[in-house]
């Protein structure tokens, strides 16, 4: 069902935990759904140093999870704004189509992360 | 890799001996049992030898057994085929919120057809109150359909008490029994059922052979049209050798009935304790009472972490279990069984199925207990609702968790 890539990012989950004092969190998904990703973002010069992400969910959610914490890192604010749902699940060579609307958030919940971080340095 | 089923709720092994019974069906003994010719007398009497063995597990007499593909067809069958047979008796149904779909969905259906039906509540514990049924039925009612035992949570229901009722308004009854035969006692008379179903690969016959109990008298449209097959009841060539697998596994089933209860609810006991012991913020889904349970049937919520993020652990270690989170049910919703249970929505979406089967050994439960605290804490590390303060947001727009009240 799911590709080798999220079981990779599934059992070997990249960059988990909390970043104290991040400059950034956001958090989506809510429980009913079974989804709940909460990203912590470490940002200077306008670059993305670190992320880490807490995340409640299927395998998916972690994987995706996972992704967009490697995808991130690095990237400017602006060039991690271009991340999308798509473009993780795509990173990851796929999705289950099931698993598209409730599994897939993580690249909302960095854009929450930056909105958050934004708020804090307007 | 150790492998270790532990999901026979879904579907169990075809053991040894129903195999060997019915391979020759396949070769040699090809005929169709309803053909004059020798090669159909090859046959047409392991399929009545097959009834017999079934009649014997629920006690009833084998002109009752009618054969089918599968269980969900059974429970089609009694409840469309009573819908139409008796509708001009009435309209209304009663059923539970627990069904297996097989069941629930169908009453929708008719609901859909002018049919109303009610679906009882059950407590916490999944149990029905049954002055809650007998308040239920009406002039109008047709039908009284409740589980033998659930499927998720292996409760047993008072299929003796209900019968009562059911004859006391003379409303038939008709029970899902696919989880209850071959692990529990099933008696259709003692319990005064007009309609049984049960599946063979739930106890250890092949997929896609089930058979229905017709009360004798009990008038009941036929579901399948075609063929004269099983008196006119049920319509297409008869599948031998899934048939004869389900007797053989039904007889296996009545003359082992004592030791695997006791065998499986050992071990089943051993994993309950096991894991209550083990692992902290846990709860069980299902009759605190164990003698109400299957014996064979474990279901645990893990507080913080979602189920199928549990299974695929649990499967990377060999370990194959079931869950009723929504991501596994294929839907956005968690099981429908631990919605009526009112069982909190993070706790439903990591319900865990444990089914356990003869084929089990006490060193696979070990196995279980040494690899499944590890996985529970390292997902629980990973949750954002562990050791949390404030509480969580509990709504979305695009998803709801059905509670039928
Ligand atoms: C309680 C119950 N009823 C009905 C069924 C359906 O049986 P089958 O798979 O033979 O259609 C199942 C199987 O999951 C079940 O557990």
């Amino acid at each position: 069902m799911y590709t080798d890539k999220v079981m990779d990012h599934f059992s070997n989950p990249r960059n988990v935990g909390e970043i104290e004092n991040a400059d950034g969190v956001g958090e989506v998904g809510n429980a009913s759904c079974g989804d709940i990703m909460k990203i912590y973002l470490r940002v200077e010069d306008n670059v993305i140093q670190d992320v880490k992400f807490k995340t409640f969910g299927c395998g998916a959610a972690i994987a995706t999870s996972s992704m967009v914490t490697e995808m991130a890192i690095g990237k400017t604010i602006d060039e991690a704004l271009v991340l999308t749902n798509q473009t993780v699940a795509e990173a990851l060579d796929g999705l289950p189509p099931a698993k598209m609307h409730c599994s897939n958030l993580a690249a909302d919940a960095l854009h929450e992360a930056i909105k958050n971080y934004k708020e804090h340095n307007a | 890799m150790k492998k270790i089923y532990l999901d026979n709720n879904a579907t169990m092994p075809v053991k040894p001996e129903v195999l060997e019974a019915l391979l020759p069906f396949y070769r040699e003994q090809f005929g169709n049992p309803s053909s004059l010719h020798w090669a159909g007398r090859m046959v047409s009497g392991a399929v009545e030898k097959a009834r017999e063995q079934v009649a014997a597990l629920i006690n009833c007499s084998p002109a009752e057994i009618v054969f089918l593909s599968c269980g969900s067809e059974g429970d089609n069958f009694a409840i469309k085929g009573t819908a139409d047979a008796l509708k001009d008796k009435g309209n209304h149904i009663i059923t539970t919120s627990v069904e297996h779909p097989a069941v629930m969905e169908t009453c929708e259906f008719l609901e859909r057809n002018g049919y109303d039906v009610t679906y009882l509540k059950v407590d916490e514990d999944g149990m029905l109150n049954l002055a809650d049924l007998e308040a239920a039925i009406t002039d109008k009612t047709i039908l009284i359909s409740v589980m033998w035992a659930n499927n998720e949570t292996g409760n047993i229901y008072p299929i003796e008490e209900i019968g009562k009722i059911a004859k006391k308004h003379q409303v038939r009854f008709h029970t899902d029994a696919v989880q209850a035969a071959g692990k529990i006692p099933v008696d259709v008379q003692k319990a005064n059922v007009d309609l049984a179903v049960i599946s063979g690969h739930k106890l250890g016959a092949p997929k896609g052979v089930g058979a229905i109990y017709i009360r004798r008298g009990t008038r009941l449209t036929r579901l399948m049209h075609g063929g004269h097959q099983e008196r006119n009841r049920r319509a297409g060539t008869h599948n031998v050798a899934g048939i004869v697998g389900m007797g053989v596994a039904c007889e296996l089933a009545l003359q082992n009935l004592e030791e695997n209860y006791t065998y499986v609810r050992k071990l089943r006991d051993k994993l309950e304790s096991g894991i209550k012991e083990l692992v902290p913020e846990i709860k069980l889904n299902g009759h605190p009472n164990p003698d109400l349970r299957l014996p064979n049937t474990l279901n645990i919520s893990f507080a913080y972490i979602e189920g199928e993020a549990l299974l695929l652990h649990f499967d990377l270690k060999g370990i194959a279990a079931s869950s009723g989170s929504a991501c596994t049910s294929g839907s956005l919703e968690p099981s429908h069984v631990m919605g009526a249970m009112c069982v909190e929505v993070i706790l439903a979406h990591s319900s865990t199925r444990f089914s356990l089967g003869t084929d089990n050994t006490a060193e696979d439960i070990d196995f279980v207990l040494q690899e499944l605290p590890p996985i529970v804490q390292r997902l629980r590390e990973m949750s954002p609702l562990y050791n949390r303060d404030e509480l969580t947001p509990l709504s979305c727009d695009e998803c709801r968790i059905i509670r039928r009240i």
